[in-house]
């Protein structure tokens, strides 16, 4: 049963457009699938191999404009960014590496933190390139219904899963969680550990455009500081896979459903709306002190809360 | 024949402090080397200098004649040397099985051979029974294992041993010491770094003694015993205490 749980969750996903929903709701459901892509590569890097990034919108951003500018320059469609980021994701990885992954711990963080940032800037600023400020907009969207582009990013999640659940079990999984457990014993037990923490960066990093670059084609605009922002993108990120579970299969995903509607809902709250980066802040440190594992890592934890309150 | 591990007059320096002075030794092959010496004599350095985590200052470690020093802890594991720590360093959050697995792949072709060489590392070192247990709640005897089962999960030729018997009790440290021979019987060389004068002088066949960085004598576990200048280096000298 449990084997087949993604298979289940993949079809019931696949039937969700028969099921007629408002064009908002197809919006969130969009998102939180977005989101989960995101949250899963990042997952891989910071929950996985230990190596916390606060910069992931560098990545997210990257992607998008990859997308974004073979159509701006090159006139072509903007769907190519899926596969043109993919190799543009993997080159600036590995030389993002080759700079931050020399640092550990909380150096790493920060370099990562800057790097988005570093990128916010430039992006705003080689207006010959990017259109600077004034961002890049497609002029037609492919579909005006949100169903395929459901499916696309469906499609880009499923695919994301299975490759997070095949590398992980797979040697180099257990290479990353050796890296992230004690870095100086993984090299001395035999792991590159230089070479694996770039591997990680890299899958990550091209998750996290791919993500980037349905982002240009799904939204039809971007700018500097919708696809580089630190708070919005690179803080959500994490949140995301803290809320849901770090270093856990499904805590991605849970973590998208949960920011993604909670966010939605307290934006519409009359008044407290204006103050949603707030609560987000109080709810990450409620979820640090009570379930520092996450929805999915703590599981247990919450259902036992839950199965208590009953008999009283 | 060449010595299996040569330390050729290895010098290593932290600034102006110079923690080993032109070291030179060999480890045969098969044998088991006890290498003593009171706290801050330069034991845990020699080893991070074999291991790789420190480039020597002068001097080369050649390891069945190929020079290793100046290479990475990972390449030199490779080489067939494997390492456990002082201060245990298990892969907390994972298993015991997990944590020896995940160094099998050094060598494995896959996971399942990962898995097999793993399962029979732990029956090797009595953890079979504890595999599925989370590293980090292990007690110490048994961490200290799972270090021995992790390194030699890497099918090393060389093992070095960092105080893999503080904190044990005897019981522990028996059970130790009869594993250490079985690893000997294997053909696995050890260096060994410890403080329990029992174990060293039961376990070796050699000794080395470093005191201040240098090497101040080196035979078999008598004439160790018997060596004025060692029972100095342990005591003090005898007309000044």
């Amino acid at each position: 049963m449990k084997k087949f749980m993604p298979l289940i969750i993949l079809a019931i996903l696949c039937l969700l457009p028969l099921a007629g929903l408002s064009s908002y709701i197809m919006h969130i459901v969009i998102l939180v699938i977005m989101w989960s892509i995101i949250g899963m590569g990042w997952n891989l890097l910071g929950g996985y191999c230990g190596q916390v990034s606060f910069g992931h919108a560098a990545f997210f951003g990257m992607g998008a404009y990859a997308a974004g500018l073979i159509y701006y320059h090159l006139g072509i469609s903007a769907w190519w960014g899926l596969l043109v980021s993919v190799p543009v994701l993997t080159l600036s990885s590995l030389v993002i590496g080759f700079i931050c992954l020399r640092l550990r711990g909380a150096y790493f963080a920060l370099s990562t933190l800057a790097l988005g940032e570093v990128l916010r800037v430039t992006a705003a600023n080689l207006v010959k390139f990017t259109h600077g400020d004034l961002g890049i907009m497609i002029k037609q969207r492919t579909w005006v219904d949100k169903t395929w582009y459901y499916y696309i990013v469906l499609i880009l999640a499923a695919g994301s899963f299975w490759l997070i659940k095949t590398v992980t079990e797979s040697k180099w999984g257990y290479y990353f969680v050796a890296i992230r457990e004690d870095q100086d014993a993984a090299n001395s037990l035999g792991i590159n550990t230089t070479l694996y923490k770039t591997i990680a960066l890299c899958l990550s990093g091209v998750l996290t455009g791919v993500a980037g670059a349905f982002y240009m084609n799904y939204m039809g605009y971007i700018d500097p500081t919708t696809v580089f922002p630190l708070y919005d993108i690179s803080i959500v990120t994490v949140m995301v896979v803290m809320v849901g579970g770090v270093a856990t299969f499904w805590g991605p995903a849970l973590g998208a459903l949960i920011m993604v509607f909670l966010a939605e809902l307290i934006r519409s709250m009359p008044k407290i709306g204006a103050a949603h980066q707030t609560l987000f802040g109080i709810l990450l440190i409620l979820i640090i002190i009570f379930l520092p594992n996450g929805v999915a890592g703590d599981l247990r934890k919450l259902t036992r809360l839950f199965k208590r309150r009953r008999p009283a | 024949m060449t010595s299996l591990l040569q330390i050729r007059d290895v010098s290593k320096r932290f600034g102006g402090l110079t923690a080993l002075m032109a070291i030179s030794y060999s480890v045969e092959k098969g044998e088991i080397l006890g290498l003593i010496g009171p706290n801050g004599a330069g034991k845990t350095t020699l080893f991070n200098v074999v291991n790789g985590f420190y480039p020597p200052s002068k001097g080369d470690v050649l390891f069945k004649g190929e020079r290793i020093s100046h290479l990475q802890p990972y390449q030199i594991c490779r080489r067939g040397i494997g390492r456990t720590f002082q201060v245990v360093r298990p892969l907390q959050r994972m298993t015991a099985f997990d944590n020896v697995i995940a160094s099998a792949f050094l060598r494995a072709k896959d996971k399942a051979a990962a898995e097999k060489v793993a399962l029979e590392v732990l029956e090797f070192t009595g953890l079979l029974g504890d595999r599925n247990l989370v590293s980090k709640g292990l007690p110490l005897g048994k961490r200290k294992k799972l270090e021995i089962a992790r390194a030699l999960a890497t099918q090393p030729e060389m093992l070095l041993l960092d105080e893999s018997f503080a904190g044990l009790n005897p019981f522990e440290q028996n059970e130790l010491i009869d594993i250490i021979r079985k690893v000997k019987a294997r053909g696995i060389t050890i260096m060994i770094i410890e403080h329990h004068m029992k174990v060293i002088m039961s376990l070796s066949d050699r000794v080395v003694v470093l005191n201040y960085g240098e090497k101040i004598a080196e035979g078999t576990p008598k004439e160790i015993a018997n060596n004025p200048l060692v029972i100095e280096a342990y005591l003090g000298e005898a007309d000044s205490a």
